[in-house]
Protein backbone atom coordinates (compact mmCIF):
# COMPACT_ATOMS: atom_id res chain seq x y z
CA UNK A 1 0.00 0.00 0.00
CA UNK A 2 1.31 3.46 -0.77
CA UNK A 3 1.79 5.87 1.86
CA UNK A 4 -0.13 8.88 0.19
CA UNK A 5 -3.17 6.37 0.16
CA UNK A 6 -6.21 8.39 0.48
CA UNK A 7 -9.40 7.70 2.16
CA UNK A 8 -11.24 5.48 -0.46
CA UNK A 9 -8.16 4.09 -1.51
CA UNK A 10 -7.65 2.89 2.09
CA UNK A 11 -11.10 1.71 2.23
CA UNK A 12 -10.84 -0.51 -0.99
CA UNK A 13 -7.60 -1.98 0.27
CA UNK A 14 -9.65 -3.42 3.21
CA UNK A 15 -12.41 -4.37 1.76
CA UNK A 16 -10.02 -6.30 -0.27
CA UNK A 17 -8.41 -7.58 2.01
CA UNK A 18 -11.81 -8.79 3.89
CA UNK A 19 -12.64 -10.52 0.56
CA UNK A 20 -9.58 -12.44 -0.08
CA UNK A 21 -9.66 -13.38 3.64
CA UNK A 22 -13.26 -14.71 3.68
CA UNK A 23 -12.36 -16.59 0.18
CA UNK A 24 -9.59 -18.39 1.67
CA UNK A 25 -11.85 -19.49 4.51
CA UNK A 26 -14.46 -20.74 1.98
CA UNK A 27 -11.55 -23.35 0.76
CA UNK A 28 -10.51 -23.87 4.16
CA UNK A 29 -14.11 -24.61 5.37
CA UNK A 30 -14.63 -26.83 2.19
CA UNK A 31 -11.22 -28.95 3.40
CA UNK A 32 -12.75 -29.25 6.71
CA UNK A 33 -16.03 -30.33 5.18
CA UNK A 34 -14.05 -33.20 3.06
CA UNK A 35 -12.39 -34.49 6.23
CA UNK A 36 -15.18 -34.25 8.69
CA UNK A 37 -17.88 -35.42 7.45
CA UNK A 38 -19.37 -38.95 6.94
CA UNK A 39 -20.40 -39.68 3.53
CA UNK A 40 -20.24 -38.79 -0.28
CA UNK A 41 -23.06 -36.45 -0.37
CA UNK A 42 -22.23 -34.48 2.29
CA UNK A 43 -18.94 -33.99 1.16
CA UNK A 44 -20.62 -32.38 -2.01
CA UNK A 45 -22.69 -29.78 -0.51
CA UNK A 46 -18.84 -28.64 1.37
CA UNK A 47 -17.15 -29.25 -2.01
CA UNK A 48 -19.11 -25.78 -3.39
CA UNK A 49 -18.40 -23.49 -1.11
CA UNK A 50 -14.94 -22.42 -2.80
CA UNK A 51 -16.05 -23.41 -6.28
CA UNK A 52 -18.92 -20.40 -6.35
CA UNK A 53 -18.51 -18.05 -3.05
CA UNK A 54 -15.04 -18.34 -2.64
CA UNK A 55 -14.52 -17.94 -6.55
CA UNK A 56 -16.90 -14.80 -5.90
CA UNK A 57 -15.31 -13.61 -3.41
CA UNK A 58 -11.73 -13.31 -5.18
CA UNK A 59 -12.72 -12.50 -8.40
CA UNK A 60 -14.41 -9.33 -6.64
CA UNK A 61 -11.34 -8.45 -5.09
CA UNK A 62 -9.46 -8.69 -8.30
CA UNK A 63 -12.18 -6.16 -9.91
CA UNK A 64 -11.67 -3.94 -6.95
CA UNK A 65 -7.89 -4.33 -7.13
CA UNK A 66 -7.81 -3.26 -10.75
CA UNK A 67 -9.69 -0.27 -10.68
CA UNK A 68 -11.06 -0.18 -14.32
CA UNK A 69 -14.27 -0.88 -15.46
CA UNK A 70 -13.68 -2.85 -18.17
CA UNK A 71 -12.33 -5.61 -16.27
CA UNK A 72 -15.71 -6.28 -14.47
CA UNK A 73 -17.74 -8.27 -17.65
CA UNK A 74 -14.35 -10.65 -18.08
CA UNK A 75 -14.42 -11.48 -14.13
CA UNK A 76 -18.48 -11.60 -14.51
CA UNK A 77 -17.75 -13.97 -17.80
CA UNK A 78 -15.41 -16.44 -15.43
CA UNK A 79 -17.77 -16.26 -12.66
CA UNK A 80 -20.80 -17.36 -14.78
CA UNK A 81 -18.79 -20.02 -16.51
CA UNK A 82 -18.19 -21.37 -13.25
CA UNK A 83 -21.58 -21.05 -11.91
CA UNK A 84 -22.78 -22.51 -15.14
CA UNK A 85 -20.54 -25.92 -14.94
CA UNK A 86 -20.40 -26.35 -11.28
CA UNK A 87 -24.10 -27.81 -11.48
CA UNK A 88 -23.32 -29.79 -13.74
CA UNK A 89 -20.24 -32.20 -12.75
CA UNK A 90 -21.87 -31.72 -8.98
CA UNK A 91 -24.83 -33.72 -10.53
CA UNK A 92 -23.36 -36.32 -13.02
CA UNK A 93 -20.85 -37.48 -9.59
CA UNK A 94 -24.12 -37.20 -6.89
CA UNK A 95 -25.64 -39.49 -9.51
CA UNK A 96 -23.50 -42.07 -10.52
CA UNK A 97 -22.97 -41.66 -6.52
CA UNK A 98 -25.96 -42.76 -6.32
CA UNK A 99 -26.50 -45.39 -8.52
CA UNK A 100 -23.24 -46.81 -7.09
CA UNK A 101 -24.49 -47.26 -4.06
CA UNK A 102 -21.94 -44.34 -1.88
CA UNK A 103 -22.89 -42.89 1.27
CA UNK A 104 -25.38 -43.67 3.97
CA UNK A 105 -28.65 -44.67 2.17
CA UNK A 106 -30.27 -44.80 6.02
CA UNK A 107 -29.76 -41.40 7.03
CA UNK A 108 -31.60 -39.78 4.36
CA UNK A 109 -35.10 -38.47 5.78
CA UNK A 110 -36.51 -38.47 1.80
CA UNK A 111 -35.27 -40.32 -0.97
CA UNK A 112 -37.07 -39.47 -3.99
CA UNK A 113 -35.06 -40.79 -6.65
CA UNK A 114 -35.56 -44.56 -5.53
CA UNK A 115 -38.82 -45.07 -6.75
CA UNK A 116 -37.48 -43.53 -9.95
CA UNK A 117 -34.52 -45.67 -10.49
CA UNK A 118 -36.32 -48.96 -9.52
CA UNK A 119 -39.24 -47.60 -12.22
CA UNK A 120 -36.80 -47.62 -14.68
CA UNK A 121 -35.19 -50.40 -14.02
CA UNK A 122 -38.69 -52.60 -14.22
CA UNK A 123 -39.25 -50.73 -17.47
CA UNK A 124 -35.95 -51.79 -18.97
CA UNK A 125 -35.43 -55.19 -17.48
CA UNK A 126 -38.89 -56.77 -17.05
CA UNK A 127 -37.64 -60.09 -16.50
CA UNK A 128 -35.02 -59.65 -13.41
CA UNK A 129 -38.41 -58.20 -11.69
CA UNK A 130 -40.18 -61.37 -12.08
CA UNK B 1 -1.11 -4.66 5.02
CA UNK B 2 -0.28 -6.11 1.60
CA UNK B 3 1.92 -8.96 3.17
CA UNK B 4 -0.55 -9.81 6.33
CA UNK B 5 -3.18 -10.60 4.24
CA UNK B 6 -1.03 -12.46 2.02
CA UNK B 7 0.89 -14.39 4.72
CA UNK B 8 -2.76 -15.06 6.45
CA UNK B 9 -4.47 -16.37 3.05
CA UNK B 10 -1.41 -18.59 2.20
CA UNK B 11 -1.18 -20.22 5.43
CA UNK B 12 -5.48 -20.90 5.15
CA UNK B 13 -4.99 -21.94 1.51
CA UNK B 14 -2.10 -24.56 2.33
CA UNK B 15 -4.13 -25.83 5.24
CA UNK B 16 -6.79 -26.23 2.82
CA UNK B 17 -4.99 -27.93 0.46
CA UNK B 18 -3.45 -30.06 2.99
CA UNK B 19 -6.54 -31.24 4.00
CA UNK B 20 -7.53 -32.07 0.49
CA UNK B 21 -4.59 -33.72 -0.50
CA UNK B 22 -5.54 -35.63 3.09
CA UNK B 23 -9.12 -36.73 1.72
CA UNK B 24 -7.49 -37.79 -1.83
CA UNK B 25 -5.24 -39.79 -0.15
CA UNK B 26 -7.56 -41.72 1.97
CA UNK B 27 -10.42 -41.48 0.38
CA UNK B 28 -12.86 -44.42 0.40
CA UNK B 29 -13.96 -44.40 -2.81
CA UNK B 30 -12.92 -43.23 -6.62
CA UNK B 31 -15.46 -40.15 -6.21
CA UNK B 32 -14.51 -39.40 -3.24
CA UNK B 33 -10.99 -38.92 -4.86
CA UNK B 34 -12.69 -36.96 -7.95
CA UNK B 35 -14.34 -34.43 -5.56
CA UNK B 36 -11.12 -33.93 -3.04
CA UNK B 37 -9.00 -33.27 -6.36
CA UNK B 38 -11.90 -30.61 -7.44
CA UNK B 39 -11.41 -29.09 -4.37
CA UNK B 40 -8.05 -29.07 -4.63
CA UNK B 41 -8.36 -27.31 -8.35
CA UNK B 42 -10.65 -24.78 -6.64
CA UNK B 43 -7.76 -24.16 -3.98
CA UNK B 44 -5.12 -23.51 -6.84
CA UNK B 45 -7.49 -20.71 -8.77
CA UNK B 46 -7.96 -19.48 -5.38
CA UNK B 47 -4.16 -18.69 -4.85
CA UNK B 48 -4.12 -17.79 -8.67
CA UNK B 49 -6.76 -15.07 -7.98
CA UNK B 50 -4.88 -13.75 -4.76
CA UNK B 51 -1.72 -13.20 -6.46
CA UNK B 52 -3.65 -11.48 -9.37
CA UNK B 53 -5.83 -9.06 -6.57
CA UNK B 54 -2.29 -8.84 -4.62
CA UNK B 55 -0.12 -7.22 -7.66
CA UNK B 56 -2.61 -5.80 -9.43
CA UNK B 57 -2.06 -7.88 -13.18
CA UNK B 58 -4.22 -10.14 -15.25
CA UNK B 59 -2.04 -12.28 -16.44
CA UNK B 60 -3.33 -15.45 -15.03
CA UNK B 61 -7.38 -15.04 -15.73
CA UNK B 62 -7.74 -17.40 -18.75
CA UNK B 63 -5.68 -20.02 -16.23
CA UNK B 64 -8.48 -19.65 -13.94
CA UNK B 65 -11.37 -19.84 -16.91
CA UNK B 66 -9.06 -22.70 -18.25
CA UNK B 67 -8.85 -24.73 -14.44
CA UNK B 68 -12.46 -24.32 -14.47
CA UNK B 69 -12.56 -26.72 -17.53
CA UNK B 70 -10.33 -28.91 -16.65
CA UNK B 71 -12.28 -29.64 -13.45
CA UNK B 72 -15.83 -29.99 -14.82
CA UNK B 73 -14.57 -32.12 -17.85
CA UNK B 74 -12.51 -34.72 -15.16
CA UNK B 75 -14.99 -34.63 -12.81
CA UNK B 76 -17.57 -35.30 -15.35
CA UNK B 77 -15.37 -38.22 -17.29
CA UNK B 78 -14.76 -39.96 -14.15
CA UNK B 79 -18.03 -40.03 -12.83
CA UNK B 80 -19.15 -41.28 -16.14
CA UNK B 81 -16.47 -43.52 -16.27
CA UNK B 82 -17.69 -45.07 -12.73
CA UNK B 83 -21.33 -45.62 -13.58
CA UNK B 84 -20.34 -47.35 -16.85
CA UNK B 85 -17.61 -49.71 -15.15
CA UNK B 86 -20.10 -50.27 -11.97
CA UNK B 87 -22.78 -51.04 -14.17
CA UNK B 88 -20.88 -53.63 -16.12
CA UNK B 89 -19.71 -55.42 -12.81
CA UNK B 90 -23.04 -55.69 -12.36
CA UNK B 91 -24.17 -57.16 -15.12
CA UNK B 92 -21.01 -59.79 -15.17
Amino acid sequence: MSPDASGLDVVIDAVTAVFLVVGALMSLGAAIGLLRFPDLMSRMHAATKPQVLGLFLMLAAIGLQMRTWWVWPVLLVAWIFQLLTAPVSAHMVGRSAYRTKHGHREKLTKDELEAVVQRAAAGQEPRSEN
Amino acid sequence: MKEVVLVVTAVILSLAAAGAIVRIAIGPSLLDRVLASDVLLAILGAALAIDMALNKHLNNLMLLVALAVIGFIGSVTVARFVAERREQNNES
